[in-house]
């Protein structure tokens, strides 16, 4: 059939159930963007005819003889091969002054929607994009630039330039993971495990390599007889390697069990369902309260406790322990005038980032292996391949394109080393891309937590004692699992001044998905529940809230005190948590904005301490160059994934070379572009990779007037950096005439400062059916100078947009056979437009003593005050303490029938 | 997303060169569900737009809709002013979960089909009476009241090879006055519970509940109820194990909300009335 796409005619066979977005895709229109596949989210939208569709549900030979529009001919006709259009189309042009986006995955998608929108619909933006999900930006600079609204520009620093791949993003010409055509791949599909806890005994491939297509099935038997930790820290042995490539012991639902190599998806697809698997199925441990009983069944087997979790309690299901008293906690309580205790349930839920895992692998024509993936850590992936298949650094490449959101998930080796494995056993190249499905119910979740909470505090709200006792599921494997909790015990308490201080804390398997690495990494499970607590503690003293935080947050000077006294590397860089507290508290002091008659408003807030980089080593390195044509080519490891470093690198190296962002031509996300990048986790890419940014541009800068004054026969002293070349005085070198010159810069995360967040709401609910409006959000943050307004509010804003999808709506249910219960966007709930007020963020006016030019980071710690602050509004307005996220009508409903006594309320309300 | 099980399309112009029917074959009208799941146990999709069908026609009779009528069409269409049931059409439209880019290739006939509880076309045609005109296989017809269509969650008693071709809405209907309400876990989530009264000038009052229950229940009344009256019929006609549980809403708080939505609807005709 034939059917013309952006003005170009193709001639094609379609499959018979192909759908139109995989047909483009195969065309060369990469702008096409796979976010789930089954019409919920968006990405996919093409203009068949004119008409706006989700092309994954468009039959392709629908489109016979049609027109097909995609994001990269909305300005104008083009080819596939063809850059940035020279002139963008009025709504793309709305999307980069507006800054409406930021990994830019959804984005594609979210400029075709809105330039086929009337005005009706862009005056209803809820209605109208509620098949568009983002997951990185909070959605309100896309209402911003579908409503025209500019951001001011202007550089380099404290203003807020464009990202540089703006105009690419927009016209879906930036390279996402999977966006290019890699001539001869095979493609790999995986059979998972049905069953919780399983043997395999045997694995028939007879049929599956019968099928026509099939090149290679993958077993245990092919993989490495070696374990490994799919979690990825700078020091391997902070995680414990209990995962195999491919294992003959299932230990979760949705686990690999082989997987097969084909010519096309399709023949995959046939050969997983051909293969025949012998299963001998085990008892499956599924509930975490169960997992340390003596008869538990053990998910990995009668194994020493791991060295993580010395054997107070050994138990071979134990992944990790955290345990520790300072003072006296027992004496505390006993001096207290008042003692709160609640026990407080986190979920577990999903990253969602619109990129589901992806990778490519193939060998270069040096026989090296490259992996092109959807990763955060490419250096600490590439480490672990080589640990893997025992290959030295340099035979191993790994580098990611634009990659499509992270927030932890992408903190882990998922897809890298099955690819490897296949293009090492075919010698061919060799993509693997999840379904949405997939992402779902076998990558990684957020760990869900049961926290038990008791505070003691005299009369005046001074805390005498605080203890935590934590159980952490972290599923089938240990990822993540020593390191969240221990995270997650430590910056909620250590906000606090209190002399007595105690933590018990498990981390436990179960026979279910792996938890991993998650947006806050522990505290935002842990910060809900002492944040509820603190507000529970305020009504029993009746104090208010800000003032029981104001009496007992540290302060400059104050040990920052956990459970240890040990000494450790955590500063007062700069401290901006008493102006977030007068900030939202102003805020919420005003009336709120009317609720509908009958529902009852209330206010709450709660606050979130953070360390500004991981501990024991957080490293990066920069190197830049100046180019013979007056340009600096900057390289870093660290990768964008729509945190902004892109153009936060840029601002900052551009600020200390006296220049532009747009003179600096950024290289990163590469291990071939330095030597070594810890990775783009535990908000580093600023304040760390940044640092390093810094470092590499004042030694350049440094070198370049030493130069000039050695050709102008001056002192480098007088001599400065202006755009593209050096003067002093009235005498001026061009750049170009200094060229080659190279400097480096090393940052190893020490020492680490504090930032801040807090946040506050106003809310009404309708006690009848448990509805909830937010008719105020307020989010202040310390993130020291802030080097890119735009998109550190965008950060808060997304941050707290992904928050109240935990708090409100999204739970990762797991069945009573070990299933995830929710395995698409339809059954799990990510906001949409409809579900997201607009948050008001406020800055705290600091300036950090250590992050680079004086700031902090702020890409996790918003997420982690929102839940406990809804939760203490929601209280607030209907006297109902809900102690397990999500707040969902259904379960407000039943609480504030429960706290009220339901006769009452069934006079009341019908 | 791709369906790499289909091995086969057919593309009938006439009801003629409809195939006869085989086990692993689908009827393909919007294909917004069906390529939005795997579907391994499908092997050959039967296009039915290829047939051509008129999507929607106003007759003496009342409002005749093709099961290929899409959502936005539907929405489009413009009816006599004496159809004062008439804003019910987009209110249902916009309970649909899909986007307004799924309105445009989903099918009325698609959405009854599916047989959700949430399905939006299944509360309008049973709260309007529809009528289903179902071609059988051989070259037959009969037809079926929408309220007798579904049966339970994606479950429907047409039989194999049945194609649902036509949803008739009658004119008495469609000159009712309606209210509509609808409730879920998010404010444009799939629906917990969606309720609609109907009075018809002769002052006979109908309740339809979907959504918060397995399969689509009406209530019938002679009269306007009184509030205790409306509870008391709700309760009878609905069982404890009817009402629907999954994630979109737990079955107590979806039973409650269903009196509260009841009650709203009752309220409002009973206003209007006066």
């Amino acid at each position: 059939m034939r059917l013309t796409v952006n003005g170009e005619a193709h001639e094609v066979a379609p499959r018979p159930g192909q759908c139109l977005r995989t047909l483009l895709r195969e065309l060369g229109w990469f702008g096409v963007k796979k976010g789930c596949d089954a019409g919920d989210c968006g990405a996919c939208t093409v203009h068949l005819d004119g008409e706006p569709l989700h092309s994954c549900l468009v039959p392709a030979f629908r489109a016979a003889g049609r027109s097909v529009t995609t994001v990269e001919g909305l300005a104008g006709p083009c080819g596939p091969q063809d850059g940035v259009p020279a002139q963008l189309h009025p709504v793309q042009q709305a999307f980069v002054a507006a800054q409406g986006f930021q990994c830019g995955f959804c984005t594609p998608g979210m400029v075709m929607t809105a330039a086929a929108l009337d005005q009706s619909q862009r005056r209803d933006l809820p209605a109208a994009l509620k098949g568009n999900l983002c997951r990185c930006t909070g959605y309100r600079a896309i209402s911003d630039a579908i409503a025209g609204i500019d951001e001011p520009a202007g550089p380099p620093c404290d203003r807020s330039p464009p990202a540089p791949a703006s105009a690419a993003v927009v016209s879906g010409r930036a390279r996402y993971t999977l966006d290019l055509d890699v001539a001869g791949a095979l493609h790999l599909k995986v059979l998972r495990s049905p069953h919780a806890h399983a043997r395999v005994l045997r694995i028939d491939a007879s049929a599956a390599l019968a099928v026509l297509g099939v090149v290679r099935v993958l077993t245990h038997a092919d993989a490495p007889d070696r374990l490994f930790s799919t979690a990825r820290h700078e020091n391997p042995a902070d995680d414990a390697a209990d995962t195999r490539v491919l294992d003959p012991v299932l230990r979760f639902v949705g686990q690999r069990v082989a997987a097969v190599v084909a010519e096309t998806e399709a023949a995959a697809e046939a050969g997983c369902r051909a293969l025949v698997v012998d299963y001998d199925v085990l008892p499956a441990c599924l509930d975490p309260e169960r997992a340390l009983d003596p008869d538990a069944p053990l998910v990995h087997g009668r194994r020493p406790t791991g060295a993580d979790a010395p054997p107070l309690h050994p138990h071979p299901n134990l992944a990790a322990e955290a345990h520790g008293e300072i003072g006296d906690v027992a004496a505390g309580f006993a001096a207290a005038d008042a003692v709160h205790e609640g026990t407080y349930v986190a979920q577990r839920i999903q990253h969602a980032h619109l990129e589901t895992h992806a990778a490519v692998g193939w060998r270069d024509p040096d026989g090296r292996l490259v992996i092109r993936s959807s990763t955060q850590v490419p250096f600490l992936t590439r480490d672990a391949l080589c640990a893997l298949f025992d290959l030295p650094r340099k035979a191993v490449r790994v580098e990611c394109g634009r990659v499509g959101g992270g927030f932890g998930g992408k903190q882990e080796m998922l897809t890298e080393d099955l690819v490897a494995l296949a293009v090492l056993a075919t010698g061919r190249p060799v993509r693997w891309e999840l379904t949405r499905t997939e992402q779902f119910t076998a990558t990684t979740s957020r760990h869900p937590m049961r926290v038990r909470v008791r505070l003691g505090a005299r009369a005046d709200g001074t805390l005498t004692a605080i203890d935590l006792g934590v159980l952490s599921n972290t599923g089938a494997y240990g990822n993540h699992a020593g390191g969240v909790l221990h995270h997650g015990c430590n910056e909620v308490i250590a906000v606090y001044r209190c002399p007595n201080k105690r933590v018990i804390g498990y981390s436990v398997h179960t026979h279910t998905l792996p938890a991993g690495a998650f947006r806050g990494y522990g505290l935002s499970q842990t910060v809900f529940a002492v944040e509820s607590a603190m507000d529970e503690l305020a009504r029993a003293l009746n104090l208010d809230p800000f003032e029981l935080r104001r009496r007992n947050v540290v302060r400059p000077g104050d040990p920052m005190v956990s459970t240890s006294l040990e000494p450790h590397d955590v500063q007062y860089g700069s401290y901006g948590l008493d102006q977030c507290l007068d900030r939202v508290a102003e805020a919420l002091a005003a009336a709120p904005p009317p609720a509908p008659p009958g529902w009852r408003t209330g206010s709450g807030m709660a606050l979130a301490m953070i360390d500004t980089i991981p501990p024991r080593g957080h490293h990066a390195e920069a190197r830049i160059a100046l180019r013979p044509d007056g340009l600096y080519a900057l390289s870093v490891g660290t990768v964008e994934f729509g945190n902004g470093t892109a153009t936060v690198h840029g601002q900052i190296a551009a600020e200390r070379l006296g220049t532009t962002p747009d003179r600096i031509v950024l290289r990163q996300g590469d291990t071939d572009a330095v030597a070594h990048d810890t990775g783009a986790y535990g908000s580093t890419g600023t304040v760390v990779a940044g640092q390093a940014t810094l470092r590499a541009a004042t030694a350049l800068a440094a070198t370049l007037r030493q130069r000039a004054a050695a050709l102008l026969g001056t002192d480098p002293g007088s001599c400065r950096l202006a755009g593209d070349a050096v003067v002093a005085g009235d005498a001026r070198v061009p750049l170009a005439d200094l060229a080659p010159a190279e400097a480096l810069g090393r940052a190893d995360g020490t020492p680490r400062s504090v930032a801040f967040n807090v946040q506050g709401f106003q809310v009404a609910v309708h006690p009848g059916s448990g509805e909830l409006r937010i008719l105020r959000s307020v989010h202040a943050a310390d993130a020291g100078r802030v080097i890119n307004p735009v998109q550190c509010r965008g950060q808060i804003e997304g941050g707290v947009a992904q928050a109240l999808g935990a708090a409100l709506y999204e739970d990762l249910g797991i069945d009573s056979e070990g299933r995830v219960a929710t395995p698409s966007f339809r059954t799990y709930h990510v906001p949409a437009v409809a579900d997201v007020p607009r948050t008001a963020v406020i800055f705290a006016d600091t300036h950090d003593g250590i992050g680079p030019l004086g700031a902090k980071s702020m890409s996790e710690s918003p997420f982690n005050p929102v839940a406990a602050a809804l939760g203490n509004a929601i209280r607030d307005a209907t006297g109902a303490r809900l102690t397990a996220t999500p707040f969902a009508p259904d379960r407000i409903y039943q609480q504030v029938m429960n706290a009220a006594g339901r006769r009452d309320e069934e006079e009341r309300w019908t | 997303m791709d369906l790499n099980s289909i091995a086969d399309v057919v593309a009938p112009r006439a009801r003629a060169e409809l195939p006869a029917w085989q086990p692993g074959d689908a009827w393909l009208a919007g294909g917004t569900w069906l390529f939005s799941e795997p579907q391994d146990g499908i092997g050959r999709l039967v296009d039915l737009p290829s047939l051509g069908w008129e999507p929607h026609a106003v007759t003496a009779e009342g409002l005749q809709l093709a099961a290929t009528c899409t959502i936005a069409a539907l929405d489009r269409l413009e009816l006599p002013a004496g159809f004062t049931a008439a804003p019910l059409i987009g209110q249902c439209c916009r309970a649909l979960l899909g986007s307004f880019k799924v309105w445009n290739a989903a099918t009325v006939g698609g959405n009854l089909c599916l047989a959700l509880p949430a399905g939006p076309m299944i509360a309008l045609a049973v709260a309007l009476d529809g009528l289903c005109l179902i071609w059988t296989p051989g070259g037959g017809e009969r037809r079926l009241a929408v309220r007798d269509l579904v049966r339970g969650p994606q479950e429907t008693t047409l039989a194999p090879g049945e194609i649902l071709r036509r949803i008739d809405l009658p004119a008495a209907a469609l000159a009712r006055r309606t209210a509509f309400r609808r409730i879920s876990l998010s404010p444009n989530g799939r629906s917990g519970a969606l309720v609609i009264g109907t009075r018809d000038p002769a002052g006979t009052f109908a309740l339809t509940v979907t959504a918060s229950t397995r399969r689509p229940v009406r209530i019938d009344l002679a009269a306007m109820p009184a509030a205790s009256a409306l509870a008391a019929a709700l309760d009878a006609a609905i069982p404890d194990g009817l009402w629907y549980d999954d994630v979109h809403g737990a079955p107590d708080w979806r039973r409650h909300v269903t009196g509260l939505l009841s009650e709203e609807v009752r309220a409002e005709l009973a206003e209007d009335a006066a």
